[in-house]
């Protein structure tokens, strides 16, 4: 049975079809919002946010997250900015411009009507953070600074200092704890989704579990809305926290909901090099740097092992300004990180290993004084001294790619709502608006997007128009997956072998990286698609967890996603083997144009690859949205 | 590198606490404090025994999970750095190093180094925001804000609520936490209108939730991994006098269930 994948897009003009879809869209009145009770998982920039937005307009809300604060969501760690097409610096930016840029940079893989909707709400988002007192960069003159990000020749880049995803998160933090203090939103925080309650085919709840006292207990709603980030941990190390997960896509994925483009996985082209077997994550530098730095290798091979100072300009090889002359360093994310592995692969790597290359700020320090670098950077700065006890005011820093993002996620209609009616998707969690590669600063513009204004307004529609049925705790279908996850954690502690569940993860982490990471072919595709069902039943088989079910045991939560992983990972290589092109983040070696460029193939694959759950041991099953683009020409992504 | 740990290990909130000693053999100098942890952890749980149950996220230094006391530092012996970034290249081969949860009557211990801050998020209940509503906003550059201030509160809106300020204080005092954002929300000109009720509801709930009272010693700002100057207890000792004098008739004292 393969499920219908509507996309819901209002009909007219592009630039209209917002307007014209809420006014269409029928409302709750004031009145019988406190009626409704509303799920938000997850308090990021999209769950923060929603939930928050939610509680002001009446609707009861309960919001839960696993770590020990809503403020401590990863959205948190975000650097560089923010994008709006708010054409402050008069330097040619429009809405109709960022949309453009947010449609090539993800290698025209993206809805255009998500995609514009969410430039023409990028100003707003922007409003809305300054009258929260998001403390942005600012001119003498009192007015907002903007800096430049990759895949873009304007600067439409807000920002507070290297700091900008913890000052927005903060700003929709202190709304949600505005809206707790009045009543409206009932927070859970050390609380973790582990499955979602489909009643009548519609989404009513989640099974939570206390971390605290492991009590497993259902949470019932009129809608639940999942905005719980990305999947990257996946790949055991990542810039992710260490915390992020899958589980609760993943389980609603299980219940019904379809898994969008699950290949699709951002490397950040700049990111601290590993340094040991023990690393247990990676840690970004913002693409902000690479507005004053050059990436660079040494020309020769013999010259790796020099001091990079030693090193004269005439054997270096600025590598990005060289392939890209018109963005040189501010190349997006997939093409500066394959440049970067390219270099590498030809023995040009710099540091441990050969994999790195160099992020060399002396230029700027000549041309701007080493002070203003600092006022721009210090807090990174500070960072990379801090972990690689080298001074990059003296020595060029190293960098190396790392998973940083997945643009897949759950798909979602235009109202941002799953294949499970009633429930709704935000943030990273969803996989709406980056196609195959999100550009720079359009993340937390997107979360919040997502969850300031469009879910606000669709959730209402979706109450408006929907007859929902009371449901109580005993329901069958309440009591069923409650003893499902249940039977799921005894599971668990029951095993009781020999492999610690750290050492499991890392081992899915290589084999992905491996086979599904930066560079893909079908051999070693197929090679994963075998290693991986090996280390989940030995994952199944020998995995312990010391320790009870019903008190605080940070390893049984490790072990939930870590077990979900070893699914949706399976899931990720299937995608990529079945995707025979190359776009954005996706790169098959087997599809490149002769100078190494991503390949893709227009008239087999412009669609949304939405997998559909089968049930346990099945195969998913390909659904396909196709991608219709009405407004903009599909053409080979050029940045030269 | 071969270290030996004194680790607080306590099984549960009501239950009695104590240091227990283990050998972590084989250190990188390179290892973030965490992933020593993680090292000494997965050796626990491979030798049958329960791991050392700590808070811990980003590891980049910015979503304020970890902390713990180091040698009776908080966040251990590097200046502003948060205990995820400090690396093993700070301690020496052969050093005994002691961790303990965080220390203070409003944190309560849940679990080895666990400890319950709800109280926080509580004080930023209490007046923490400037009352935005979604939509609301007008354009984004009609309110001009000076460099200056602008600086000025980006530095106090800095602070990742760890609560090393609390742990070092020898009072338990969260003053410079609920300094710090009043003092960024009150620089700001939108934080104007509710600047005074801000500070008097944010400072009554700090008094509510047990932190012990401000004699400014200066621990806090030593133990601060974003440097937070004591400066913003001033301001908020400022705007909590004059608020209390003015005594606005709307005052409200209670937050929420954080």
């Amino acid at each position: 049975m393969s499920i219908e994948l509507n996309a819901r897009i209002p009909a007219g003009p592009l630039a209209a079809k917002w307007d014209k879809h809420r006014f269409e869209m029928k409302l709750v009145n004031p009145a019988n919002k406190r009626k409704y009770t509303i799920i938000v998982v997850g308090s990021g920039l999209a769950g923060g946010a929603a939930a928050a937005t939610l509680s002001e307009l009446g609707y009861n809300v309960r919001c839960y997250c696993y770590q020990d604060s809503p403020r401590r969501a990863h959205s948190i760690a975000a650097q560089g900015g923010i994008n709006a097409a708010k054409n402050y610096q008069n330097d040619g930016d429009s809405i109709q411009r960022l949309f453009y840029d947010t449609i090539k940079g993800g290698d025209f893989r993206a809805r255009e009507a998500n995609v514009y909707r969410l430039a023409q709400i990028s100003v707003n988002i922007i409003d809305q953070c300054v009258a929260q007192g998001v403390p942005f960069a600012r001119e003498y003159g009192g007015l907002l600074a903007n800096r430049s990000f990759g895949g873009a020749q304007v600067s439409r880049t807000f920002y507070a200092r290297g700091q900008t995803g913890q000052q927005l998160l903060l700003g929709a933090y202190q709304a949600l704890e505005k809206e707790i203090a009045k009543g409206g939103v009932t927070m859970f925080p050390r609380a973790e989704m582990l499955d979602l309650i489909v009643v009548n085919g519609r989404a009513r709840g989640i099974v939570v579990r206390d971390e605290l006292t492991g009590r497993i207990e259902p949470h019932l709603a009129d809608a639940v809305v999942l905005a719980t980030g990305g999947y990257g941990n996946v790949f055991y190390l990542s810039t992710n926290a260490k915390g992020c997960n899958a589980t609760a896509i993943w389980r609603a994925h299980k219940r019904g909901a379809a898994f969008a483009n699950p290949c699709y996985t951002q490397i950040h082209p700049t990111c601290i090099p590993v340094a040991g077997e023990h690393q247990s994550k990676l840690t970004l530098m913002s693409e902000s740097l690479r507005n004053d730095g050059r990436v660079w290798v040494p020309k020769r091979k013999e010259d790796v092992g020099k001091n990079p100072t030693d090193i004269p300009e005439q054997d270096r090889d600025y590598y990005l300004e060289r392939k890209y002359p018109s963005f040189g360093n501010l190349s997006p994310r997939d093409i500066a990180s394959r440049a970067a592995k390219e270099a590498c692969d030809e023995g040009r790597g710099v540091g441990p290993g050969g994999r790195g290359v160099y992020l060399d700020f002396a230029d700027a320090i000549k041309r701007l004084g080493e002070d203003r670098i600092r006022e721009r950077y210090g807090n990174l700065f500070e960072m990379y001294e801090r972990i690689t006890a080298e001074n990059p005011y003296k020595v060029p820093m190293r960098i190396y790619p790392a998973v940083h993002y997945t643009m897949g996620g759950l798909w979602v209609d235009y109202n941002l709502m799953s294949t499970i009616p009633g429930l709704h998707v935000a943030g990273e969690a969803n996989f709406s608006d980056h196609g195959a590669n999100r550009l720079g600063a359009s993340a937390l513009m997107q979360g919040l997007a997502d969850g300031y204004f469009v879910l606000p307004n669709t959730i209402g529609d979706y109450l408006a128009s929907t007859r929902l049925e009371s449901v109580s705790a005993d329901a069958p279908d309440v009591k069923a997956a409650v003893a499902d996850v249940e039977k799921r954690t005894r599971t668990l502690l029951g095993i009781n072998g020999k492999r610690t569940v750290a050492s499991l993860h890392r081992e899915l982490g290589r084999i992905m990286w491996e086979y599904c990471g930066m560079a893909r072919d079908a051999g070693g595709l197929k090679k994963a698609l075998e290693l991986i069902p090996q280390l989940r039943e030995e994952f199944w088989r020998d995995v312990r967890i010391p320790g009870a079910g019903t008190e605080l045991n940070q390893t049984l939560e490790h072990a939930g996603r870590v077990a979900d992983f070893l699914e949706l990972g399976e899931l990720m290589c299937r995608d990529a083997l079945h995707r025979e092109e190359s776009c954005g983040g996706h790169f098959r070696t087997e599809h490149q144009t002769p100078d190494g460029e991503a390949l893709r193939d227009d008239e087999h694959f412009a669609y949304v690859a939405a997998w559909e759950w089968q049930g346990e041991g099945k195969p998913q099953q390909l659904n396909k949205e196709p991608l219709v683009y009405e407004n903009i020409k599909l053409s080979q992504r050029s940045y030269k | 590198m071969n270290l030996t740990l004194q680790v607080w290990r306590q099984p549960g909130p009501e239950a009695d606490g104590g240091l227990k000693e283990y050998q972590a053999s084989d250190i990188s100098p390179d290892m973030s404090f965490l992933e020593m942890l993680d090292v000494v952890n997965e050796r626990l749980i491979e030798a049958g025994d329960l791991p050392i149950a700590f808070d811990h996220d980003c590891r980049e230094g910015i979503c304020g999970s970890c902390g713990m006391m180091i040698n009776g530092v908080a966040h251990g012996p590097s200046k502003a750095t948060a205990t995820c970034q400090l690396h093993m290249r700070s301690f020496r081969d052969g050093d005994t190093i002691v961790i303990e949860p965080w220390r203070a009557r409003a944190f309560p211990v849940i679990r080895d180094l666990v400890v319950n801050r709800g109280a926080l998020d509580r004080i930023i209940a209490a007046g923490g925001f400037i009352s935005a509503p979604t939509g609301s906003a007008q354009d984004a550059n009609a309110i001009p804000v000076s460099k200056q201030d602008s600086d000025a509160a980006m530095d106090a809106a800095a602070c990742i609520g760890c609560g090393a300020c609390v742990a070092a204080c020898p009072n338990g005092s969260a003053s410079l936490f609920t300094g710090a954002k009043i003092s960024h929300l009150g620089l700001l000109p939108q934080g104007q209108p509710e600047r005074f009720r801000r500070a008097l509801n944010m400072v009554t709930q700090m008094d509510l939730e047990n932190f012990g009272h401000c004699t400014l010693f200066g621990e806090c700002q030593e133990a601060c991994p974003k440097q937070i100057s004591i400066d913003v207890i001033s301001r908020m000792n400022r705007d909590f006098l004059r608020a209390a004098v003015t005594a606005p008739s709307d005052r409200a004292a209670s937050g929420g269930d954080g």
